[in-house]
């Protein structure tokens, strides 16, 4: 076990810094520090444009293999590199959920024609994915998923109905991943098949949700005989589920550094505030403060243990990982809160009417939904207390 | 970069764990708990003989293992599960680093050759309520032949019977980290010359601590370790370093009483149904993994930083920092997990019979110990808050 890291890997930090310091500059100058959670409307234009600069320089998809055009960067250089990049205020990646989500499940179950089409547009910054998961009526319970896929063998194409909900960047995204039921009489995990849908076509349409920000990320998304190729499933028809739950494994991986750093970011503010203001004199403010440094720091050394692979002797998912999601979504939810206390009564003042907020009090209300949206706390517990420690299931009920 | 076990790192805890989990059941803490030492001299007989554990951290060429504080931590973790009652905390976690961090090559030698050889040691300073080196109170004076200390000591671990004792005390006169220094001395040879011990009884049974007074004691030149006066900032680091290895340890707490609960609760029917069925317990439970990891992180964090510092690595510069996170989380980690696995053990939790309050108490008695977490936090403010440093080092 040991930290520092090597001459080679030092070298390919400041390469990263170089490039972003001279990249990140004229007409991108205005994205630093802009585009992450709660601020993901901001700047979409510019920020389409970054993907296709990033991709230029060759700082997409570093931890690709290089045979499905990646740089094939080892862990601790994807570790460099997200780190460098949250520490530059490079702004919220458009591209991730192609580059982290769509890519590596395709890259993991997808047949090579499927790889040949879709992988290069998430290489090349031109093409952005969003996630059909959620329907109103599967939230916590995923599995009881409603959107229906039907082949058309006539058309030799997949007719898609039904409506998904908190899609985020569905109205800037060209392809939407999708888990609909191929089995009309199936129920819970059988029976879904995992699709890959354009989003620019008659029988889809997307509604933004106004959210507590007052903003919207998030959208509502309807199939009305939304169609794709028949070579558009991953897997066969009925494996859906497996590809789903594969894919949230990757949620895991080494972007949550990038995340921490953004966490960094917003923790900085917080500290500079209340130095400026004279909150860093108060005794609970200062312990608040000291906690939120003691755990962001733990939350680093939580992701290199989870990226370092010490497996577990049963082979099962580590327990490290387990919690991870719990773990940053409480850390974050608390952040916010101290972030509007350390600003106290000043924490009120918008920025402008009708309802234009400032970076803190946009974290304060965001990070709401950290702890709800990708499983929710409660439903954290349940995986960590059943497949971490093995704690007998509820009885379910099942219509 | 490598933030995992090597193979022999992973063989060095195993070990630990069989050993412990052999030799320091419920019954043999039990025991040991109730001596007048506090501790089962033939374990630590083993412990040493056997598995050679107490060489941890001495180097190889003074006769030991010459492995770090990643080996130690991955020791201390276990001796937590267990609730080991052993002096190997007083000995190997302050008394070897103390000697090591301060003592000349030559009056280290022998010292290090008594404790190899399985007597017990450990480090008393603190004269006042509060830790750290503001705390030395006990005052030496030069005399012609050495020097002469008279002061307090309280809560010495293991300080009523250990062999060896490294005692702190300043010059008068001085104060914070100047004008400290440490002396080396054979317990049972001073006990003519103006030294008193005393077990003082403590709520946390598994841990004994005593309290030590001296009246003129009579000291040889040779006692005073290193240049005289210039232990203060040595201290220092030597109570970071034993932080570490306390922290390591709650961890191993958690750990426990996490799996105690997970057992009981799975056994325990109610309603026609395990009690571990019940949300209300799974999520007390997954909230209990969850600290328990998080402090496993930290741990292993603060191990490798404390192993930087050990061997003059480019990181040591955050020992402190690295003491104070893993020392904060992990004292309220272990309470919490101990209170929760009360909870969770329902009326049996609160006899004496179940094991639970032995690890309650004891993640009390350690949470005060070294710096409780406000204070630890305390100590990362003022670098956040007050020093002008940045939070990202």
């Amino acid at each position: 076990m040991q930290l520092s890291f090597s001459q080679e890997d030092e070298r390919f930090r400041t390469e990263v810094a170089d490039w972003l310091a001279a990249n990140l500059a004229g007409d991108f100058a205005c994205l630093k520090f802009r585009g992450g959670p709660g601020d993901e409307h901001s700047f979409a234009q510019e920020r389409k444009g970054w993907e296709q600069a990033l991709a230029d320089g060759g700082w997409t998809c570093v931890g690709w293999p290089a045979q499905h055009g990646g740089r094939g960067c080892s862990i601790e250089q994807q570790v460099i590199f997200f780190e460098e990049y949250a520490r530059a205020g490079a702004p919220g990646r458009m591209g991730h959920i192609g580059e982290g989500l769509a890519g590596p499940t395709l890259i993991a179950f997808g047949t090579p024609e499927q790889q040949r089409r879709y992988l290069p547009g998430i290489r090349a910054g031109t093409e952005l994915w969003c996630q059909g998961y959620s329907e109103p009526g599967a939230g916590s319970d995923l599995a009881n998923v409603k959107t229906r896929a039907r082949f058309d063998a006539g058309r030799n194409r997949w007719v898609i109905n039904g409506q998904k909900v908190w899609t985020s960047l569905a109205h800037e995204a060209d392809y939407c991943f999708v888990i609909a039921r191929t089995d009309p009489d199936s129920v819970g995990h059988q029976g879904l098949g995992f699709f890959l849908v354009a989003m620019d076509q008659p029988g889809i349409e997307v509604r933004p949700i106004r959210q507590i920000t007052g903003t919207s990320e998030f959208n509502e998304v309807f199939f009305d005989d939304a169609q794709c190729d028949a070579g558009d499933i991953v897997g066969a028809p009925g494996e859906g589920w497996k590809v789903a739950m594969g894919l949230l494994g990757f949620e895991r991986g080494v972007s949550t550094l990038g995340q921490q750093m953004q966490f960094q970011n917003e923790l900085d503010e917080v500290i500079r505030i209340a130095q400026e203001n004279g909150r860093a004199r108060d005794p609970v403010i200062r312990q608040r403060i000291a906690q939120a440094h003691a755990e962001l720091k733990i939350m680093r050394y939580n992701s290199l243990r989870m990226l370092s692979g010490q497996s577990e002797s049963d082979g099962s998912l580590q327990r490290e990982a387990l919690i991870y999601k719990l773990f940053w979504s409480s850390w974050h939810r608390q952040l916010g809160e101290l972030a509007i206390d350390v600003c106290g009564q000043q924490g009120q003042l918008l920025k402008a009417a009708p309802y234009e907020l400032t970076r803190l009090q946009s974290l304060f209300l965001f990070v709401r939904s950290d702890t709800l949206y990708g499983g929710s706390n409660q439903i954290q517990r349940n995986i960590i207390a059943e497949r971490g420690l093995g704690m007998p299931c509820e009885p379910r009920l099942r219509a | 970069m490598q933030f995992r076990f090597t193979d022999e790192q992973q063989m060095i805890r195993d070990t630990a764990a069989s050993f412990f989990a052999d030799r320091s059941g419920s019954a043999a803490v039990r025991e040991a708990m109730a001596t007048d030492t506090g501790y089962d001299p033939q374990l630590w007989q083993r412990l040493c003989q056997d598995l050679c554990l107490h060489a941890t951290t001495i180097p190889d060429a003074a006769g030991g293992m010459g492995l770090g504080y990643v080996e130690l931590v991955a020791v201390m973790e276990q001796m937590g599960r267990y609730l080991v009652c052993s002096p190997f905390f007083a000995t190997v976690c302050q008394a070897v680093p103390a000697v090591l961090r301060t003592a000349t090559g030559a009056q280290a030698v022998p010292w290090l050759e008594r404790i190899l050889a399985g007597q017990t040691a450990t480090l008393a300073w603190i004269g006042r309520e509060q830790p750290g080196c503001a705390a030395v109170s006990a005052e030496y004076e030069p005399t012609d032949a050495g020097y002469r200390l008279s002061g307090e000591y309280h809560f010495v671990v293991d300080g009523h019977s250990a062999d060896l004792l490294i005692l702190a005390a300043r010059r008068p006169g001085t104060s914070g980290r100047y004008g400290v220094s440490l002396f080396a001395i054979d317990a049972k040879a001073a006990e003519d010359a103006g030294i008193e011990r005393v077990w003082t009884p403590t709520l946390d049974q598994t841990r004994h601590l005593a309290r030590i007074r001296l009246d003129g004691l009579r000291l040889d030149a040779a006692a005073c370790l290193g240049s005289q006066g210039m232990a203060g900032a040595a201290l220092g680091e030597v109570l970071q370093l034993a932080t570490v290895a306390l922290a390591a340890e709650q961890m191993g707490g958690a750990q426990q009483v996490q799996d105690m609960a997970v057992a009981y609760t799975g056994e325990r029917q109610q309603f026609g149904r395990p009690i571990a069925s019940f949300q209300a317990i799974k999520h007390k439970a997954a909230d209990m993994m969850l600290r328990t990891e998080v402090a496993r992180s930290a741990c292993y964090y603060a191990a490798c930083i404390a192993d930087e510092a050990w061997r003059g690595g480019v990181l040591a510069g955050e020992l402190a920092e690295a003491a104070a996170i893993a020392k904060s989380y992990c004292s309220d980690a272990f309470f919490s997990n101990a209170a929760e696995a009360l909870q969770l053990h329902g009326g049996v939790g609160f006899t004496w019979e179940y094991d639970v309050h032995l690890y309650f108490k004891r993640a009390k008695a350690s949470g005060l110990m070294l710096g409780d977490a406000s204070e630890h936090r305390e100590t990362l403010a003022a670098q956040l808050l007050d020093g002008g440093k940045t939070a990202c080092s």
